[in-house]
């Protein structure tokens, strides 16, 4: 690979913002038909390299050089990089629901006859276009009615109806399944094997490691290195230490867990889907939660994990249709939210941003949202009790602000996380539900919520972790359920749990007891 | 800059107020003192203060109940006919069947709460966009107006006509003053002077730094000077009139009101719910009952408004209220909420409604025709929305936005708030 010729080099780039460098002397530099990703913690400078790469920050913005195809680009926009072949393609996807599959490729760029739309061509268009991503669906499907792994593919077949060279791709399988993932991981392949050149940035390390050819880590703005994944011998463990600039000899922290009696039973859990009724998204399900014990929900996406937890959580998800909840051995009824929180529960949703915070808020007013009550007197509330527990709270999970003053939607995703975190916690939860709670937070804020996490445990609270990442739930878990298409299909102890195992049984209706 | 966005911070206090509150204030005073010149002194006559507070009173409770309504993220177009309907039936229930006045108000509201319940029942629990419901409201309840009334004027009895025109009664010691304006004016400061040591307390305890001294002195001082001046003003009036009943009604509103938006659960409810809505629920907020609650909020000061409005005229008509729904929404922009919700308070909006009241008066004090009124009252709200809506852009992320504006250094881009590309921001924003 090292002597394909290089496609593109970025040559000691550095980018300000007012008192903060955001890029200090940063080289990249691409061979043409490679696959390179890029990878740093957040805030590590990735996704400002590719803002300035794309024209975003166009040129005159920055210091360096840009040579792209063997001559020096200065991009005034994003038009221009795209005009050269260079697309981007962000984790939000960019697409407009309400329009078909074909009327987003072409979204403007439309194939025009006399000033008119030519819709057959573009269909014919689009059709080829689809196939080359590997898209079979009809190009006049709406965008809202594919899931997410199949926008994806029109994001790229877009990117294709513009002659692309060089694809860009911030965090491609964040929110796609296993399956989805390893498809567009093939599909870069296949996109490799015809030469396309792809960037990726990506917080998956697994997944750089099986389809990268080199890879550039980046670190506070720094280049820190580039390595070629074969000659290198780099693995998972390399990365890390580029990353974080140290070993981290585990990536959980050490943890005996202190499990007591069962005290949370979910039994018999039956929920109807809130639009189309004859769908049943909860199917006799069944769990358990003990004093101390960190409890994991493995499944596909679109497995029912999300909507079991909420619809347990005050009935916040679906149509209630049966199932009792048991706590401290009563049974207990939650009709709301506030009878959840009432009844010490807590959910961290999977979306911090979308459903978990209010994002015009401040540190203080989110640490204390969902218990106001705790704050007030006579239904007066009192700011210095206020400002107390969410200093408190963050001197405690040590989130990463100048005060309690600072808007949440100015912290990072491992801050804005703890401070959810911090906003359940002064609940005074028996039990927390965590939904994805690492997802899109860098290696070393994930050790941290970890901690957290079992800390609370140690507490005496059960904690239920949801997450699609089988090493972070075998790593964490005291015990793991594993959940397909609405149905418990296995629990499995900690010392049986691996991946291989969790897989068969989070694709297989079959119920297998290993305990 | 930072430093001056610290003495902002310390002069307004707490972290309610805003760059646009702030401004908002510096706009007002402008207009004040431009007027005050360009009239000759008219502006700050007893006379013409008395007459601004009374013509925009109404306005302003309005103003109250739609900064709730707008901060939840909702719209309340009926206002003026809710306040037309109200106040028609309240004239006919004293005229023809007789209603002592007091009995008469409180019948007042209790339509304004029957209108509310029913606006409330279609934004919360049905879920019909408040724009559509209020629209539709507009329609009925203008027209109910229209039915009851038989499209005709019906007068209101004198007692009646106290809250819309009555004063301040003279009491007392011949000062040349009317006393009771100059005691409320004494509480007033009293009060302003306990809330600023208050919140210096406060703010010690949460080991902030509490402004220097000399900060909340000066604070204090233009504060008292204000009040002391206003209070003169209006107690040195021609005789008979002083401090006008519905500036008493308006500020007790406004001072229960900014009480329970700042410092209640219920309050923080509302900007929970219009900030995030789907996370406030999440959070054990009952969506359906904040939503239920500021519309029919709303129509409860819109009745009042409506009565008071009626008082003042001493009659009501088939026309009254007309346009005030478009005033109110003004005003509640034009003090800084925004238009997505979430943002917003109620003194904001008063100094909004104050700003557009003082305009409107200095403009006629000078002969302008209430066509060059209306252009100018335009632009001006234009203008203050356009403000709003290009400081949130600075402060987000958009791809289209970076693509159509030119830019430029000195503006740092922090992919914020927004979606997109928004998972690696940390570096520019918090430092450490």
């Amino acid at each position: 690979m090292s002597d394909a010729p290089i496609l593109l080099e970025m040559r000691s780039i550095t980018k300000e913002f007012p008192g903060v460098k955001a890029l200090s002397d940063v080289n990249l530099v691409v061979r043409a038909g490679e696959i390179h990703a890029i990878c740093g913690e957040n805030g590590a400078g990735k996704s400002t390299l590719m803002k300035v790469l794309s024209g975003v920050y166009p040129y005159g913005t920055y210091d360096g050089d840009i040579i792209y195809q063997g001559a020096e680009t200065r991009f005034s926009d994003i038009r221009a990089s795209e005009h050269a072949g260079i697309v981007i393609i962000h984790q939000e996807l960019a697409l407009i629901p309400h329009m078909s599959i074909a009327e987003n490729i072409f979204l403007g760029n439309e194939p025009r006859r006399r000033g008119a739309i030519d819709w057959k061509s573009a269909n014919r268009m689009a059709l080829d276009l689809m196939a080359r991503v590997g898209l079979q669906e009809d190009p006049d499907t709406l965008v809202k009615d594919i899931g997410v792994g199949k926008q994806q593919l029109v994001e790229i077949a877009k990117a294709f109806a513009k002659d692309v060279k060089l694809l860009i791709l911030d965090e491609p399988t964040a929110a796609l399944n296993g399956a989805d993932s390893q498809h567009l991981l093939d599909l870069l392949r296949g996109f490799r094997s015809r030469g396309i050149t792809s960037i990726m940035i990506s917080h998956k390390l697994n997944e750089i490691e099986a389809i990268a050819d080199e890879i550039t880590i980046l670190r506070d703005g720094r280049t820190v290195e580039t390595l070629n994944i074969k000659a290198d011998g780099v693995d998972e463990d390399r990365i890390v230490r580029g990353m974080v600039g140290r070993e981290l000899s585990s990536r959980f922290p050490d943890h005996t867990p202190k499990i007591g009696e069962v005290f949370f039973e979910v039994r018999d859990w039956n929920v109807r889907h809130p639009i189309s009724a004859e769908r049943q998204v909860c199917k006799n399900e069944n769990f358990v939660v003990r004093r101390g014990e960190i409890v994991g929900f493995a499944g596909l996406m679109g497995a029912g994990r999300t909507e079991l937890a909420m619809s347990v959580f005050g009935r916040s998800y679906g149509v209630y249709e049966s199932g009792t909840i048991v706590k401290d051995g009563k049974e207990i009824v939650l009709k709301s939210v506030a009878d959840a929180i009432a009844h010490g529960l807590a959910y961290v949703s999977e979306d911090r941003k979308a459903i978990g915070l209010n994002l015009l808020d401040d540190i203080k007013a989110s640490t204390v949202a969902a218990k106001l009550s705790k704050i007030s007197h006579h239904g007066v509330l009192d700011e210095v009790a206020e400002y107390k527990a969410a200093e408190a709270y963050r001197r405690e999970l040590r989130t990463k602000a100048p005060t309690v003053d600072e808007s949440v939607s100015k912290l990072s995703g491992g801050n804005q996380q703890k401070v959810v975190l911090a906003k359940w916690m002064f609940t005074d939860p028996d039990l927390l539900i965590l939904d994805e709670p690492t997802r899109g937070i860098d290696v070393g804020a994930k050790y941290e919520i970890y901690g957290i996490i079992q800390r609370l445990a140690d507490q005496g609270k059960g904690v239920v972790v949801i997450s699609s990442e089988l090493p972070e739930l075998i790593g964490l878990c005291d015990r793991i359920y594993t959940v397909f298409e609405g149905s418990i299909t296995g629990e499995i102890a900690r010392q049986d749990a691996d991946p291989e195992t969790l897989m068969k049984q989070m694709t297989s209706t079959k119920k297998m007891q290993t305990r | 800059m930072s430093r001056f966005k610290d003495l902002q911070k310390n002069l307004f206090g707490g972290t309610t107020s805003n760059a646009r509150q702030f401004g908002m204030i510096f706009t007002l005073v402008a207009i004040v003192v431009l007027f005050q010149i360009l009239t000759d002194g008219l502006t700050l006559r007893s006379d013409n203060l008395i007459a601004l507070f009374q013509q925009n009173s109404y306005i302003l409770i309005l103003a109250i109940g739609m900064l709730m309504v707008i901060v939840a993220g909702h719209i309340d177009l009926s206002v003026g006919s809710v306040a037309a309907i109200a106040g028609i039936l309240v004239a006919k229930s004293m005229a023809e069947w007789s209603l002592p006045w007091p009995v008469a108000i409180l019948f007042g509201l209790a339509i304004g709460a029957l209108i509310g319940a029913w606006q409330g029942f279609w934004v919360a629990y049905i879920g019909v966009p408040a724009f559509i419901v209020t629209l539709a409201g507009m329609l009925l309840f203008r027209g109910g107006n229209q039915f009851i009334g038989n499209a005709n004027t019906i007068p209101v009895p004198e007692g009646f006509r106290m809250i819309g025109s009555g004063f301040l009664p003279e009491v007392g010691p011949s000062t040349g003053y009317n006393n009771l304006t100059l005691l409320l004016g004494l509480a007033a400061c009293v009060a302003v002077v306990w809330r600023e040591f208050q919140s210096r307390k406060t703010r010690r305890e949460m080991d902030a730094d509490a402004a220097p001294l000399w900060i909340s002195v000066l604070r204090m001082a233009v504060m008292v000077g204000v009040i002391v001046f206003a209070s003169l003003r209006f107690a040195s009036g021609r005789v008979g009139t002083s401090f006008p009943v519905s500036g008493i009604i308006l500020v007790a509103l406004v001072l229960a009101y900014s009480f329970y938006t700042r410092n209640t659960p219920g309050g923080r409810h509302i900007y929970a719910v219009g900030g995030n809505s789907r996370a406030a629920e999440l959070s054990g907020v009952k969506l359906k009952r904040v939503n239920f609650f500021v519309m029919m909020n709303m129509s409860v000061l819109a009745a009042l408004a409506g009565m008071i409005f009626v008082a003042r005229s001493a009659a009501s008509g088939p026309q009254d209220g007309n346009g005030w729904e478009l005033d109110a929404i003004a005003a509640v922009f034009i003090g800084g909420a925004a238009v997505s919700g979430g943002i917003g308070t109620i003194s904001g909006s008063i100094v909004g409604g104050l700003v557009m009241a003082v305009l409107n008066n200095g403009l006629q004090l000078l002969g302008v025709g209430t066509d060059r009124v209306q252009i100018i009252k335009g632009l001006v709200l234009l203008l203050a929305v356009a403000l709003d809506v290009y400081n949130k852009s600075q402060g987000r992320f958009s791809v289209i936005g970076s693509i159509t504006r030119a830019f430029r250094r000195d503006t740092p881009a922090p992919p914020t708030s927004s979606s997109a590309a928004d998972h690696e921001p940390a570096k520019t924003t918090v430092p450490g």
